[in-house]
């Protein structure tokens, strides 16, 4: 039967934890519903096909939108001729920038891009020109008939080129030259704290970009209504419908009530749907010349293009440690490659800062970070978004400094765990802290003490360990409202609806609203209808980014259930009799919790409160706590809660031919507490996939010539993990649940990617004695280290130096344990 | 001027064992021709060029890649798409473990692992871990890290065969 098989598999029968829930309602000595294996409730759809994608739309009268993308990587535009176009057959409008003046951008202070570039033009792939036209094969062809004249400017194609000219300038603002931005932050003296140190240890990395790569390409459709209506409907495959509501309606400068965003379902997004996209703002611009639907399917040449990926990081590291491992100070540098445009990068370059603080005791810490603009696709959130490149280097200049202190580097972490409860250097508030479980749960299930630095020649184990933030304490645009809302309906039924503005991008942020609900009403979850990321239907939700969904779109379903339960309980307790507080919610029927028997079924109890108090519908919402950090640039880094993993990968090295094989990797995540754990296990393992793609082979190259091409815009080409590849995954769960997580629930799509890349690195070493210290760790350079060390040289690939960068003045913020509030010093000015 | 003076052609073939006629533009893939002119938009793309193999459909049982297929050439063949898998309102056995066991995350390439897999089993109804592997590995999927869909292969294999199997603890809970 078809009900029995929703909860998959054999029940939970792990222990009941208490709710770290302040809720009074919510009295359950079970939990029916968190905690199990479920089915998706969108499964269904996804598994027959029936799941309709952004390019599964079709409506009669349709166009067709294509882009003419520049072919100069840094260019003035001295003239755009469209006559030819305009006057083939099946051409139904032509766009250029001057159709479309007005900046947008994700962040407030990079409002840098033009849906179809103004004046000049900032990479290979830049868009210039849009038609729509009856048939794709017509737009296409259009497209060889606009004339473009290009002015050559000098390009640059490393951010390091970019410092070494600050003229011309890629875009007229920024903090200097063509250093889009420069921050130094400083917590306590950390040259006191590397002065009272036994080790100091300097280290150089880099992390190489990396794409998305989702296998939906972006996709979009406009519709206009034509006035009095006014309105602009657009479907499009994005991860945050909210934002690209706010800048539609700049750019096209309507009244943001008539502009409805539908984000349809993601086939997969990992950060790369979370900018609004000029491909959307064209689509809706000829929609509305045009007054037919128009629709744009990018290509996979253009996916790369819309890039917004991992921006590549030069880092340098300086800690200074006590014999026992325990930190005394440590200054971090980074230096990010931007690519074309600002998008997420200033957020992005704070968290090359941010996050070192969260797992070991850092007292004393120094983050200098610099984004540079270059000529290439430009570079923004992906999956860990700015955290795994510093992760990388935190994670092998550990195992470094463990060997040379001569501890395991397992027992080196476990003796610097950040405490649970606290604060850390950088004010960020660290609640539940479960890293100490996950490192005991990999070291003694990869059997790692009789495997590290004693398996044979070419085969070797590495330990990381990693946290990731729980969505974003600040929102991206400053204002006080809630970031998640959440409306609930019940009809009398017994089907409950619930409205949330969040996207499902495939990580199951529907099915996790209907979880919640389910558990608190007592109903089945399919008896749930979901109804999500319409700007016209839902409550704002900010978006699927920086793993924020489950815990704050799941604490305003939260807090709307338990309203909802409580004016139905008032009700269901009249009629029966009873005290409220005996009520139970469960298997659909609301019972005396002293006497089963003695209840009503739910729908009954929603037709008692409806006919005693009109419609049923309640509201709840979520704003995360007020950040401890009030200095500037605090506005990344704070989360209502971390998630911590550990993980130890082991690999095999052919000497040959320098290829690593990496056939297990044991990963234990600290997700506070699963929802569905099926769901939790399946981002684990997607993580740790994409974790080992970016460790061994992904690369957003681009050859390094003044025309600064992307090498391999194909996925034939831009290598990513096949089944052949793939290794095997151990996962253990570990559920420190966190106060402020629904039902003590963290993050976990996200976390478990970051340790991968070090372990893997740090694994490498302990097999061929060569240090890697860049990602991809490709086999020409594990050669190459193989190669200088048979020469007597130290077996290492990595950067030799860290440019000299003109940083400004310090902002200072003595740290908690030197009295400090969370803010910044005044400078003194003598 | 205009791009093209071809007409459309008609063709006769097998789409899910229902008989098909459609008519189409003669350069159209199998992929266009199913998700454009016959609204079977279950079948979906990655690349169009062959990469990914998001686009696999079954011709006349075996696994191609419709991207690189023309319309054309599958008159009087039988062509095996997503939405032919589920029949009398039942699923089949590996859209079933599918679902249950999380192999489709974002469900995109969803559709083209099923098909594949269903090939797999109809020509070896009791593949090894390695064999799964072999069969899938031109089908690429970026959220799940392929092992849930070895586990939903195998899991469906071993009920096709009448075996009584259930997902394991392991699978779903972790350690």
């Amino acid at each position: 039967m078809a009900g029995k098989r929703r909860t998959v598999g054999r029940s939970d029968s792990r222990t009941e934890k208490r709710l770290p829930s302040d809720s009074q309602t919510v009295r359950l000595s079970d939990h029916r519903v968190i905690g199990r294996a479920h089915r998706k409730i969108d499964a269904t759809a996804k598994v027959t096909g029936a799941t309709k994608f952004a390019d599964d739309l079709a409506f009669p009268r349709m166009l067709y939108c294509k882009l003419l993308r520049s072919t100069q990587p840094h260019a003035r535009i001295t003239s755009i001729d469209t006559t030819a176009a305009q006057r083939l057959d099946g051409v139904q409008a032509v766009l250029t920038g001057r159709d479309l003046p007005i900046p947008f951008g994700i962040l407030p202070v990079s409002q840098d891009e033009h849906a179809l570039c103004l004046d000049k033009v900032r990479f290979i792939g830049d868009p210039v020109a849009a038609v729509a036209a009856t048939s794709e094969e017509t737009a296409t062809a259009a497209l060889d008939l606009i004339k473009v004249i290009y002015e050559p400017l000098k390009s640059f194609d490393s951010a390091e080129e970019a410092i070494a000219h600050p003229e011309p300038r890629i875009h007229d603002y920024g903090d200097s030259g063509n250093l889009h931005k420069l921050i130094n932050l400083e917590f306590g003296d950390v040259e006191v704290g590397i002065g009272e140190a036994d080790l100091v240890r300097e280290d150089l990395f880099f992390f190489e970009g990396n794409t998305h790569l989702p296998m939906e390409q972006h996709a979009a459709v406009a519709m206009w209504s034509p006035p009095p209506d006014g309105k602009l409907t657009l479907w499009t495959s994005t991860q945050t419908p909210h934002y690209v509501h706010r800048a539609l309606a700049k750019v096209l400068e309507l009244p943001a009530a008539r502009v409805r965003v539908i984000a349809t379902p993601n086939g997969g997004g990992f950060g790369g749907k979370s900018d609004p996209f000029n491909h959307e703002i064209a689509v809706a611009r000829l929609a509305m010349i045009t007054g037919r639907p128009v629709k744009i399917t990018l290509t996979r040449e253009e996916v790369f293009y819309c890039h917004r990926g991992r921006h590549p990081t030069l880092m340098w590291v300086r800690t200074g440690v006590k014999r026992d491992g325990a930190i005394t100070g440590m200054h971090f540098r980074s230096l990010l490659d931007g690519g074309a445009y600002g998008s997420y990068g200033v957020a992005s370059t704070y968290y090359t800062g941010a996050l070192q603080t969260v797992t070991y005791n850092v007292p004393r810490y120094h983050f200098q970070g610099a984004r540079a603009f270059t000529n290439k696709a430009p570079c923004g959130p992906k999956r860990g978004h700015g955290t795994p490149q510093p992760r990388f280097a935190l994670e092998v200049h550990l195992d470094k400094i463990a060997e040379q202190l001569a501890i395991d580097p397992a027992e080196l972490r476990l003796k610097t765990l950040v405490p649970p409860n606290s604060l850390t250097a950088n004010y960020l508030r660290v609640g539940s802290m479960g890293l100490g479980t996950c490192i005991a749960k990999v070291v003694d299930g990869s059997d790692w003490k009789r495997k590290f630095r004693k398996l044979p020649q070419g085969r070797g184990v590495g330990l990381a360990c990693s946290s990731y933030i729980s969505g974003a304490g600040l929102p991206i645009y400053w204002n006080n409202m809630p970031h998640s809302g959440v409306q609930l309906k019940c009809d009398r039924g017994g089907g409950v609806t619930v409205f949330c503005g969040s996207t499902e991008i495939g990580q199951g942020s529907d099915s996790i609203l209907a979880y919640i609900v389910a558990e608190v009403l007592g109903i089945d979850p399919f008896d749930i209808a979901v109804v999500t990321a319409d700007t016209d239907l839902t409550p704002v939700d900010l978006g699927s980014y920086s793993s924020r969904v489950t815990l704050m779109s799941g604490n305003a379903a939260l807090q709307a259930a338990e309203r909802a339960r409580q004016i139905l309980a008032i009700h269901t307790a009249k009629k029966l009799q009873v005290p409220v507080e005996r009520l139970t919610f469960a298997e659909g029927r609301v019972f005396d919790a002293e006497d089963q028997k003695h209840g009503i079924s739910f729908a009954e109890a929603v037709q008692l409160a409806e006919a005693a108090q009109g419609t049923i519908g309640t509201v709840g919402s979520y704003t995360p706590p007020p950040s401890a950090a009030k200095y500037r640039g605090a506005g990344v880094g704070p989360s209502p809660a971390y998630s911590y993993s550990a993980c130890v990968a082991e690999v095999e090295v052919d000497p040959e031919t320098g290829i690593v094989r990496v056939p297990t990797i044991w990963i234990a995540h600290d997700v506070g507490r699963s929802i569905n754990s099926a769901s939790v296990i399946g981002q684990v393992e997607g993580s740790i996939y994409m974790g080992l793609g970016e460790a061994l082979m992904e690369e957003m190259a681009y050859r390094g010539d003044l025309k600064v091409v992307h090498k391999i815009p194909s996925l034939l080409e831009y290598k990513s993990p096949t089944t052949l590849e793939m290794c095997d995954v151990i996962t253990y769960l570990v559920e420190d649940p966190d106060p402020n997580g629904p039902f003590g629930a963290k993050e976990v799509g996200q976390g478990p990617l970051l340790p991968v890349m070090p372990a893997v690195a740090n694994a490498v070493y302990d097999a061929v004695g060569v240090r890697v210290d860049e990602v991809p760790i490709t086999p020409e350079k594990v050669l190459k280290a193989l190669r200088g060390k048979a020469k007597g040289e130290e077996g290492r690939v990595g950067p030799k130096s860290f440019p000299d960068i003109s940083w400004p003045e310090p902002t200072r913020v003595p740290t908690p344990w030197e009295g400090g509030d969370g803010k910044a010093v005044e400078r003194v000015h003598a | 001027m205009s791009v093209s003076n071809e007409s459309k052609v008609t063709i006769a073939l097998s789409v899910n064992g229902e008989p098909a006629e459609v008519a189409f533009m003669p350069h159209k893939t199998l992929l266009e021709v199913l998700r454009e002119d016959m609204g079977l938009t279950g079948t979906k793309h990655g690349c169009e060029l062959g990469e990914c193999g998001t686009c696999t459909v079954l011709l006349d049982g075996t696994p191609v890649l419709s991207c690189l297929v023309l319309g054309l050439a599958c008159a009087g063949h039988a062509v095996r798409t997503v939405e032919g898998m589920a029949q009398g309102g039942n699923l089949h056995p590996l859209q079933e473990t599918f679902a249950d066991l999380g192999a489709a995350q974002c469900g995109y390439c969803t559709p083209a692992f099923l098909l594949a897999a269903e090939a797999l089993l109809e020509a070896n109804p009791h593949p090894t871990r390695a064999e799964i592997k072999d069969a899938l590995a031109g089908n690429l999927c970026r959220c799940t890290g392929y092992i849930k869909i070895y586990e939903a292969v195998e899991l469906a294999a071993a009920r096709m065969r009448g075996e009584k199997a259930e997902p394991t603890r392991e699978s779903l809970y972790g350690r």
